[in-house]
């Protein structure tokens, strides 16, 4: 139980200081939980606002305005209505499977989130796979939907969920192949490793052309990973009622709307990391000051948050077969040519370095 | 070599769309077309095809332009409208004449059609702007349209 978790060097001291090496661990392992729990409670909260008024500019309309100054609390008094609301279910729902559902997806969206490397002292859990631990974190969400949508006996929950499956498991391959061709340049799936070889230029200018491709289907994919729109057939308010969260309320729901919200964060988040240069400022400007570098990964990632919601706001929905065309005609070949292209560039040393 | 093409054509659309709404994005802050409506309550003005309730204008002589000819009554699908009409002598001419008495309108029958309006010959009922229509009674809702004393305008019939 000496897994080094370098939040910040002084409570660390200090707490191995005080108590045993094993106690002073799981102390400090449940300390960075309730933290990033917390923290990212609200922050998904505020990202589900952003996501309406974000969409109000896009329609010309103005958005939540009325709850606290210029609406900032809106989402707050959603929460609170949602975990006052009665929990209800269906009767002949199988009724482990329903209730663990909600959870299976919160959690596994919320684990991704240790792996990030906010800023140099301030990354929860430097595995040495990180980007392998990503990839797999981020597609075993999806047996949550998929228990949710077979639990709820619904025909709708069930289409949903089912459609869900077949999106995932197709899209992750994208998913995993545009960051594999990130990582011949990295030569590491160390996140921390893969922000030292940033230090010369983010992989995107490092990486020019296949760089950039890989980008594009890596935004492509993570969208479709996150089952918003354009690929949200999964729910298709449209087609399906609410799709896999049919027969979910109250606080359950608001699992499912929250995970979704922090999915969104995490693709955008793992995009920063990889492609411009996580917590590095541009051209180093503010090397000397360290802890502006959470400001810098939260900024980059929010950027890549509103280009997918730009995405969703412009796009219409695809059908299923439009779906897996795209993904296994399209993106799985292009990915498969641009990780030749990216190894020749990396073997001919064609890398630009600033 | 449609594939090809294929992404291009792919790629460049997408593109445009992105910069259609990327640009009402940056003009959101103008033109936002939401009223805060009990907040602008003095101010808020309703566009001209608002449907909000039929009305007879009437000139300052208190002369509308409706002749009796009950096409609009006949034309309300839901009978919202009566004509209460009587034949009277003109003293010019001596004829006797069609002329309305009361036209009767139920607003809370209205269903906004708009057909007694197009059926209209002589443009005498029209649509008002106001949308404020609620009323503590619903014999609040049965309006007659032509004002006590009011009558033809000349030439309507010409």
């Amino acid at each position: 139980m000496n897994i080094s978790l370098s939040i910040t060097k002084t409570i660390h001291e200090w707490l191995f200081s005080i108590m045993s090496e094993t106690a002073a661990s799981i102390t400090e392992m449940i300390l960075i939980a309730t933290v990033y729990l917390a923290v990212f409670a609200v922050f998904g909260l505020y990202l589900v606002l952003l996501e309406r008024k974000v969409a109000a500019w896009f329609q010309l309309r103005l958005g939540p305005n009325r709850v606290g100054f210029k609406g900032l609390f809106q989402t707050m008094a959603d929460a609170l209505k949602l975990v006052s609301k009665e929990l209800t279910g269906t009767v002949k729902a199988d009724k482990f499977l329903y209730n663990l559902a909600p959870y299976f997806v919160i959690v596994s969206a919320l684990m991704a989130l240790a792996v990030f490397p906010f800023t140099q002292e301030f990354q929860a859990f430097d595995i040495n796979i990180g980007i392998f631990f990503l990839i797999a974190i981020s597609s075993i969400g999806v047996i949550g939907i998929l228990m949710g949508g077979w639990a709820s006996n619904n025909k709708f929950a069930l289409i949903g969920a089912m459609r869900s499956g077949v999106q995932t498991i197709s899209y992750e391959l994208s998913v995993g192949l545009s960051l594999l061709t990130m990582v011949l340049i990295t030569g590491s799936l160390q996140l921390s490793e893969i922000v030292e070889v940033q230090k010369s230029g983010w992989l995107i200018i490092q990486g020019h052309i296949p760089a950039i491709i890989a980008f594009m289907v890596y935004m492509i994919a993570g969208t479709a990973e996150t089952n918003r729109a354009p690929f949200d057939m999964v729910e298709a308010e449209s087609e399906l009622g609410a799709g896999f969260h049919t027969e979910y309320s109250g606080m359950k729901f608001a699992y499912f709307f929250l995970a979704e919200f922090i999915n969104m964060f995490i693709i955008a988040a793992i995009a920063t990391t990889i492609f411009f240069g996580a917590w590095l400022s541009p051209f180093g400007i503010t090397e000397s000051i360290p802890w502006l570098g959470v400001f810098w990964f939260l900024g980059k990632t929010l950027v890549i948050v509103f280009l997918m919601m730009w995405f969703r706001w412009t796009f219409p929905r695809l059908r299923v077969d439009q779906l897996l065309t795209l993904e296994w005609k399209y993106l799985l070949p292009i990915n498969l040519v641009n990780i030749v292209i990216m190894a020749f560039v990396v073997w001919q040393n064609l890398i630009i370095q600033l | 070599m449609s594939y090809f093409s294929n992404i291009y054509k792919g790629v460049k659309t997408l593109l445009t769309g992105m910069s259609v709404t990327g640009k009402v994005f940056l003009n959101s802050r103008k033109g936002s077309i939401t009223q805060q409506y009990p907040d602008n309550r003095e101010t808020l003005k309703m566009f001209d095809r608002f449907r909000g309730e039929v009305v007879m204008p009437h000139d300052e002589n208190n002369e509308h332009r409706c002749t009796g000819c009950q096409k609009c009554e006949i034309a309300c699908p839901n009978g919202s409208i009566e004509i209460i009409w009587d034949r009277k002598v003109n003293p010019e001419t001596g004829k006797k004449k069609k002329e309305i008495d009361q036209h009767i309108y139920h607003l809370g029958l209205c269903t906004m059609c708009g057909l007694c309006i197009e059926a209209c010959p002589t443009d005498a009922i029209v649509w008002a702007q106001n949308y404020e229509n609620s009323v503590f009674d619903r014999s609040h809702l049965t309006k007659v349209l032509n004002q006590p004393g009011s009558k033809l305008m000349d030439g309507v019939e010409d």
